[in-house]
C-alpha cells in the first residue's frame, strides 16, 4: 500500500458519518421552481439542477476524484422520498448504531425550508396512504417489510456499455430513438418523448459535473506548492473533460468515468444498493492491457489507482435509515459488490490479471465498502479460487464465493439469454442478475417463521390478538402433519397475495412518480422502449420477495411433526400452551423440542425433506407471478438483519427458540443446530433447488486454527467446489473464534477494526446492535480437534 | 493369513464404535470422515480419550446440564439410577449400559458413549461425505481407541471402503498381533502410526505395555512397504529428553517407509473428560509444550527425517 493510499484509507476510516442537507435543500429549491411538467421532465430538471450546484470535493491527494456529499461521509437524503422529521433527526443523530450527526444547520434547514414544503408529498406518505387494511396490519405484524418506503428501487448493475460509449454515446442512442419516435405511430410516442429527453439532459447534467470538477482542479492546481500534486491535479483536470463523456482511453479514465456515473445513480435516487461497476476486472482487463503494452502503466500504479476508487465506495454510507427499514438494514453498507472472475460473454474462463489483482486490492484495504465477491466456475483455475480462499481465511469476510455457473442457470431458467447471464452476476448480498440489462427489484422480506406461529393459531397473531390471516383452523384439532401443512400453505399464499398486491400498487407510484431517468439512460433496453427504468424499460424484470428463517421454519415444522403427531408425546394443545408461556416453567420441553428433533443442517435425510417442502410452498406461491413491469416475481433467500427484527416480532416457536429472539439468517441452520459439522450443512444445504431462486445465502464460520497452513486453504477450496458441484449458490466465511467476539463485546475500544461477515455484507462488530453480535457468536463454530 | 473371504456371519457383525467424525482434516489427507472404535489395549497417562479406553459402552452424565426431572430414574430398566444431592449417578453394579437412560434425557445431560453398528451402519455414515472426499482427496480414517482391537469388524470396513474407492487410513498405536496387522496392512493406504518412546522403560511406565511389538510391526510394515506417518506425542518431562527423541529419530531413519513425522504436543483438553468419567488423571500439573521446545524437538528429528512437522 502507497503512502498516498494508506492516507487516503485513514482518512476514510476516521471520517464521521454526518446527515448533509445540501441535496435535501437542494432538491426543494428545485422542485418549488418547476412547473406542472410530465414527471420524467421534472425529474431531469431537478437532476439537472443538483449537478450544477452541488459542492465540488477534490480530497487532498486523491486520484479518483467526485463526493456525493459536501465531504467523505457526509451523507445526503432524499426528501422527495422520505423526508425526516425532526424527532427522526434526533434519532439519527443520538441513537446508539449506524448514527448519523446533525448539526444545528441541518436541523434549521430541515424545520424551515424542507419538511415544510415536502410534507405530505413524500413517496413514503403515499405509499402508506394508499395500501389496504390488511397490507397494513400484516406490515405491522411484522409479517413482512417494505423495501420501497425509503429507499428507491434500483438493484442493479453497470456492464461494459460506458467503457464503450461513453454518455455522449448513450447520449446519441437517445436522440436516435427519439427521431425515430417522431415517424412511428406508437400512440405512447409523447410519454416517450418525454422520457428520451430526460435521458439526454441527464446524460449532459453528469458531463456539467465532471466539467465542474476539471475546473475546480485546475483552480486547486493553481495554487498548488507542491509541483507533483499540482502535476496530478491538472491530469485529473484532463480526465475529467474527457470522461464520462467519450470512451475512456486508460485504466484511469475508466475509473474516472465509472465513478461519475456512480455519483450519477446515488444522486438522482437513493436506490437499493446504490450502484455497482459489476464485473469490474474484465471491463477493465483491456486498458490494463494496452497500459502495460505500451508502458503508461504499472501493476503497482494500477493497484494504486483501484485502492483510490475502493475509499471512494467507503466515503459514501447508506444513506440514513429509519423505523423498520433501519431495523432489516441495519448497517452503514450500501452493498455494491464487486464481482471478479465468473464466465467470459463467450462462456470461457474470466479470470484475468486484473482479478488477481483486485484480490490483493481487497485484502490490503480490509474495507466494508465496497462489497466484494468471486464468481467461481467450474471453469475457472484453481489458482483463482485458491488466492480468493488465502483473503477469505483471514477472516472478515471478504470476498464472498458465487457459483458462476448456478448463477448463469438460474437466469436462464427464467428466460434471459445465455450472453445476458454470463454476463450477470450478482449484486447486493447474493441477489442474481443480468447487468446492464435488468431491473431487479428487492420488495421486502418474508417472515416465514411468523407465518408457523399464524398457523399454530388458526391465523390469530397471538402477540395483539388481532386475526391477520384467514381462519385455518385450530391447530389442536388437526389430525395428521398433512393437514397442518395444509394450512401453512393456505396462510402462506394468503401474505404473498396481499404482499404482491402492495408491491404492484408501489411499483406504479415509482412508474408514475419518480422515474429515473439517469438510470435508464444506462440500463438495456430503456433508450429502446423509450421507457423509464422504474415503468419497465429494463430487457428484464424481475421483482424478488425475500424469504427469511427456513431454517427456524424447517425444525419447527420437523419438531411439530416428530413429537405432536409421529411419537405423540406432546400434544398440540399441550406445544400451544408451552409457546404462549414462552416455555416459562417448561425448560425441559423446550430442550426436548431443541435437542430431541431431527433438525436442518446436520444432513438427515428427515428434516432436510421438510426444508423441501417449505421452500416448494414458498416457490410456488410467488414464482411467475406477474408484476406491473412486464416481469415477474421470484423468490431468494437472504436476510441483511431482518432475522434479528423478524424473531424480535414473533414468539416462541416449536423449535425451542424463545420468543423475541432472532431466527435463522439466510438458509443457515439455526444458530447451533447444526452439530455435524460443515459437510454436513453444505449436504443439507445442497438439497434446496437453488436454480430456482434468484439467490441463496449460506454462513459458515470457522475457528482460525481450521484453516492454517496449505491443508487449510485446500479445505477451504475444497469445500466450496463440492458445494457448487451440488448446486450450491453461495457460502461466506467468518474466520474468528467466539472468544474474540466475546472479548469485543466486553473491550469494544480494542476491536474497533475488527470486520465480521453478517448477511451478505461485511460490518464492523462493533457497529452491530447487540442481539446481532449475540447472534453471530451463536452461530455454530466449526473447529478442530 | 488372509484368504480374503470373510464368512458371511461376520459381514453383518458388529463392531462398537465411539463416534463418527465428519470433516475431519487432521487424520490423513484432504477432508474425511474419521471412524473411532472402541476399545484400547494400551493405558497411556496422557489419553485424551479415555472414554475410549474400555471396549464396552461407558455412560457419561453431565450434572451441569441436569434439570434434575428424574426421568432418567424412571426409564432405567435396571432400577439404577439413584438421586443424590441433585445429582443422578448410576449405580455401576446394576448399569447395563444400555442407553436409555440417555434417550429419555430431554437436557443431554446423559450420554452413551459406544454404539454397537454394524458395517452397513458404518458405511452409510461414511458414504455421505463421498462428494468431499472426490473434490479434496481425502477419504476415511479409522481410530480408536486402538482400532486394531476389533480387527474382524475393521477388515471388514475397510474392504467396504476399497469396494467404494475411499482411500483409507488407519491410525494405530501398532498394539497388535502382526497376523491381524498383515490383513489390515494389505487393504490400508496409509498408517498414522503412533511412537511414543523407544525406551522400553517409559514405554512400559506409561503406556502400560511393552514397546517391543510395537517397534517391530512398525519394521514389518517397512518391510512390506507401506506408507506410514509417525506420530509422536511430546510429553514434557516423559518423553522429550534429547536421548529419547535422539533413539526414536535413529529407529525411524532406519525404516525408509516413512512419509513424515509430525509431533503432536501434549494437550490439556481431555482433563474434563476424566472428571467427567470418574477417572483420576495421573498427568495433573503436567503443561503443554512451548512452542519453542516443540521446534527445538521437530529441528532434532530433522536430523533423521527431511520432512516433520507440528500438528495437535
Amino acid at each position: 500500500m502507497t503512502d498516498r493510499v494508506r492516507m487516503l484509507r485513514e482518512q476514510s476510516l476516521a471520517a464521521i458519518p454526518v446527515l448533509a442537507h445540501e441535496r435535501a435543500l437542494l432538491v426543494t429549491e428545485a422542485a418549488m421552481n418547476t412547473g406542472d411538467i410530465p414527471a420524467p421532465l421534472r425529474r431531469a430538471g431537478v437532476f439537472r439542477y443538483l449537478m450544477e450546484r452541488e459542492t465540488v470535493v477534490i480530497n487532498d491527494g486523491e486520484l479518483i476524484v467526485g463526493e456525493r456529499g459536501p465531504a467523505p461521509k457526509a451523507t445526503s437524503t432524499y426528501p422527495e422520498l422520505c423526508c425526516h422529521t425532526l424527532d427522526d433527526l434526533e434519532i439519527l443523530d443520538t441513537r446508539q448504531k449506524i448514527a448519523f450527526r446533525v448539526s444545528p444547520e441541518t436541523k434549521d434547514a430541515y424545520r424551515e425550508r424542507v419538511i415544510p414544503f415536502w410534507k405530505g408529498k413524500t413517496m413514503r406518505e403515499r405509499i402508506f396512504s394508499v395500501m389496504d387494511g390488511q397490507w397494513k396490519d400484516a406490515y405491522a405484524a411484522g409479517v413482512f417489510t417494505e423495501f420501497m418506503e425509503q429507499r428507491a428501487p434500483g438493484h442493479t448493475v453497470l456492464d461494459g456499455k460506458l467503457y464503450a460509449k461513453g454518455l455522449l454515446g448513450l447520449r446519441s442512442d437517445a436522440a436516435s430513438a427519439l427521431e425515430s419516435l417522431g415517424r412511428s405511430q406508437d400512440p405512447l410516442a409523447g410519454a416517450k418523448r418525454d422520457e428520451l429527453e430526460a435521458m439526454m439532459i441527464c446524460a449532459d447534467a453528469v458531463i456539467t459535473l465532471a466539467g465542474r470538477y476539471a475546473e475546480a482542479a485546475e483552480e486547486k492546481a493553481g495554487s498548488e506548492p507542491d509541483p507533483l500534486r499540482k502535476t496530478e491535479l491538472l491530469e485529473i483536470a484532463r480526465i475529467c473533460r474527457r470522461v464520462p463523456a467519450r470512451p475512456p482511453e486508460s485504466f484511469r479514465d475508466a475509473l474516472q468515468a465509472y465513478w461519475f456515473v456512480h455519483l450519477g445513480v446515488i444522486t438522482e435516487l437513493n436506490p437499493w444498493d446504490a450502484f455497482n461497476p459489476g464485473r469490474l476486472d474484465q471491463h477493465l482487463a483491456p486498458f490494463y492491457e494496452r497500459g502495460i503494452a505500451d508502458g503508461t502503466l504499472t501493476r503497482e500504479g494500477a493497484k494504486e489507482l483501484l485502492e483510490c476508487f475502493w475509499v471512494k465506495f467507503n466515503n459514501q454510507p447508506a444513506p440514513p435509515k429509519v423505523g423498520v427499514t433501519a431495523e432489516e438494514s441495519s448497517t452503514y453498507t450500501d452493498f455494491a459488490n464487486i464481482n471478479s472472475g465468473g464466465l467470459t460473454v463467450q462462456g470461457e474462463d474470466g479470470v484475468n490479471d486484473v482479478t488477481y489483482l483486485v484480490l490483493e486490492v481487497i485484502d490490503e484495504m480490509r474495507l466494508v465498502q465496497p462489497s466484494s465477491n468471486i464468481q467461481l466456475s467450474r471453469k475457472n483455475p484453481d489458482a483463482f479460487l485458491r488466492a480468493a480462499a488465502g483473503v477469505i481465511r483471514k477472516g472478515w469476510g471478504q470476498p464472498s464465493v458465487f457459483n458462476a455457473d448456478a448463477v448463469v442457470e438460474e437466469m436462464v431458467r427464467v428466460g434471459k439469454t445465455v450472453e445476458d447471464a454470463r454476463q450477470g452476476g450478482t449484486s447486493g448480498c447474493v441477489e442474481t442478475g443480468a447487468f446492464g440489462k435488468e431491473a431487479y427489484i428487492l420488495t421486502g422480506y418474508f417472515n416465514l417463521p411468523k407465518i408457523v406461529e399464524l398457523t399454530l393459531n388458526g391465523g390469530r397473531d397471538p402477540r395483539t390478538g388481532m386475526q391477520l390471516g384467514p381462519a385455518t383452523g385450530d391447530a389442536a384439532a388437526f389430525h395428521t402433519f398433512e393437514e397442518f401443512m395444509h394450512a401453512f400453505r393456505a396462510q402462506v399464499h394468503h401474505f404473498v397475495d396481499v404482499k404482491i398486491r402492495g408491491s404492484n400498487v408501489i411499483e406504479r407510484l415509482y412508474a408514475e412518480y419518480l422515474p429515473v431517468p439517469f438510470l435508464s439512460l444506462l440500463i438495456d433496453d430503456c433508450i429502446a422502449k423509450g421507457v423509464d427504468y422504474n415503468a419497465g424499460g429494463a430487457r428484464y424484470n424481475t421483482s424478488y420477495i425475500q424469504g427469511v428463517g427456513i431454517g427456524t421454519v424447517t425444525d419447527s415444522l420437523s419438531a411439530i411433526r416428530h413429537h405432536v403427531f409421529e411419537e405423540g408425546g406432546l400434544p398440540m394443545a399441550g406445544l400451544l400452551g408451552v409457546l404462549a408461556a414462552d416455555f416459562q416453567g417448561y425448560e425441559k420441553t423446550r430442550l426436548l423440542l431443541k435437542n430431541r428433533t431431527p433438525r436442518y443442517g446436520n444432513d438427515d435425510d428427515g428434516a432436510d425433506a421438510i426444508m423441501q417442502s417449505v421452500f416448494e410452498i414458498y416457490f410456488k406461491a410467488i414464482d411467475g407471478r406477474p408484476n406491473t413491469r412486464g416481469g415477474t416475481y421470484r423468490i431468494n433467500l437472504l436476510p441483511t438483519t431482518c432475522h434479528i427484527y423478524f424473531g424480535a416480532v414473533t414468539g416462541a416457536t416449536p423449535d425451542g427458540r424463545n420468543a423475541g429472539t432472532p431466527v435463522s439468517e439466510g438458509i443457515s441452520p439455526v444458530q447451533g443446530a447444526d452439530r455435524q459439522g460443515p459437510t454436513a450443512v453444505l449436504m443439507s444445504a445442497s438439497k434446496m433447488d437453488h436454480v430456482r431462486t434468484g439467490g441463496t445465502l449460506l454462513n459458515q464460520k470457522f475457528t482460525p486454527k481450521l484453516l492454517e497452513g496449505e491443508k487449510g486453504i485446500d479445505c477451504l477450496a475444497a469445500l466450496i467446489r463440492s458445494y457448487f458441484r451440488m448446486g450450491g449458490h453461495h457460502i461466506q466465511f467468518n474466520v474468528v473464534d467466539a472468544a474474540t467476539l466475546r472479548d469485543a463485546q466486553v473491550h469494544p475500544g480494542e476491536h474497533r477494526d475488527l470486520i465480521v461477515r453478517v448477511a451478505g455484507y461485511s460490518d464492523y462488530f462493533c457497529d452491530l446492535g447487540r442481539s446481532l453480535q449475540d447472534e453471530i457468536i451463536a452461530r455454530t463454530e466449526h473447529t478442530s480437534l | 493369513m488372509d484368504d480374503g473371504t470373510i464368512p458371511a456371519q461376520e459381514r453383518e457383525s458388529k463392531g462398537t464404535v465411539f463416534n463418527i467424525m465428519r470433516f475431519s482434516v487432521h487424520d490423513g489427507p484432504g477432508i474425511r470422515t474419521t471412524v473411532f472404535l472402541k476399545g484400547c489395549p494400551l493405558q497411556c497417562a496422557w489419553c485424551h480419550n479415555p472414554e475410549a479406553l474400555p471396549g464396552a459402552p461407558v455412560l457419561v452424565y453431565r450434572p451441569d446440564r441436569c434439570l434434575a426431572c428424574g426421568d432418567c430414574v424412571d426409564a432405567c430398566p435396571q432400577h439404577a439410577i439413584r438421586e443424590s444431592e441433585g445429582k443422578f449417578e448410576a449405580l455401576p453394579e446394576l448399569c447395563a449400559r444400555c442407553g436409555t437412560c440417555a434417550e429419555a434425557c430431554a437436557a443431554e445431560a446423559r450420554e452413551l458413549i459406544g454404539r454397537p453398528m454394524t458395517v452397513g451402519d458404518v458405511m452409510r455414515e461414511v458414504e455421505r461425505d463421498s462428494p468431499f472426499y472426490r473434490e479434496s482427496g481425502g477419504g476415511v480414517t479409522f481410530s480408536g481407541g486402538e482400532p486394531l482391537l476389533q480387527h474382524r469388524f475393521l477388515v471388514e470396513l475397510l474392504r467396504a471402503c476399497a469396494g467404494s474407492g475411499f482411500h483409507t487410513v488407519v491410525d494405530t498405536s501398532g498394539y497388535a498381533s502382526p497376523d491381524v496387522l498383515y490383513r489390515v496392512a494389505g487393504l490400508t493406504d496409509l498408517f498414522l502410526y503412533d511412537l511414543k518412546s523407544v525406551n522400553e522403560e517409559i514405554h512400559r511406565r506409561f503406556t502400560g505395555v511393552s514397546g517391543a511389538l510395537i517397534r517391530g510391526n512398525l519394521e514389518r510394515l517397512a518391510s512390506w512397504g507401506k506408507k506410514v506417518v509417525i506420530r509422536m506425542p511430546i510429553v514434557p518431562g516423559i518423553n522429550d529428553s534429547p536421548e529419547n527423541i535422539e533413539t526414536a529419530g535413529r529407529f525411524i531413519a532406519a525404516l525408509g517407509n516413512v512419509v513424515r513425522i509430525e509431533l503432536i504436543p501434549y494437550h490439556t483438553i481431555g482433563i474434563d473428560k476424566y472428571e467427567r468419567l470418574g477417572i483420576p488423571y495421573s498427568l495433573a500439573g503436567v503443561q503443554t509444550p512451548s512452542c519453542d521446545s516443540m521446534n527445538r524437538i521437530a529441528d532434532d528429528l530433522l536430523r533423521f527425517h527431511p520432512v516433520v512437522s507440528i500438528g495437535g
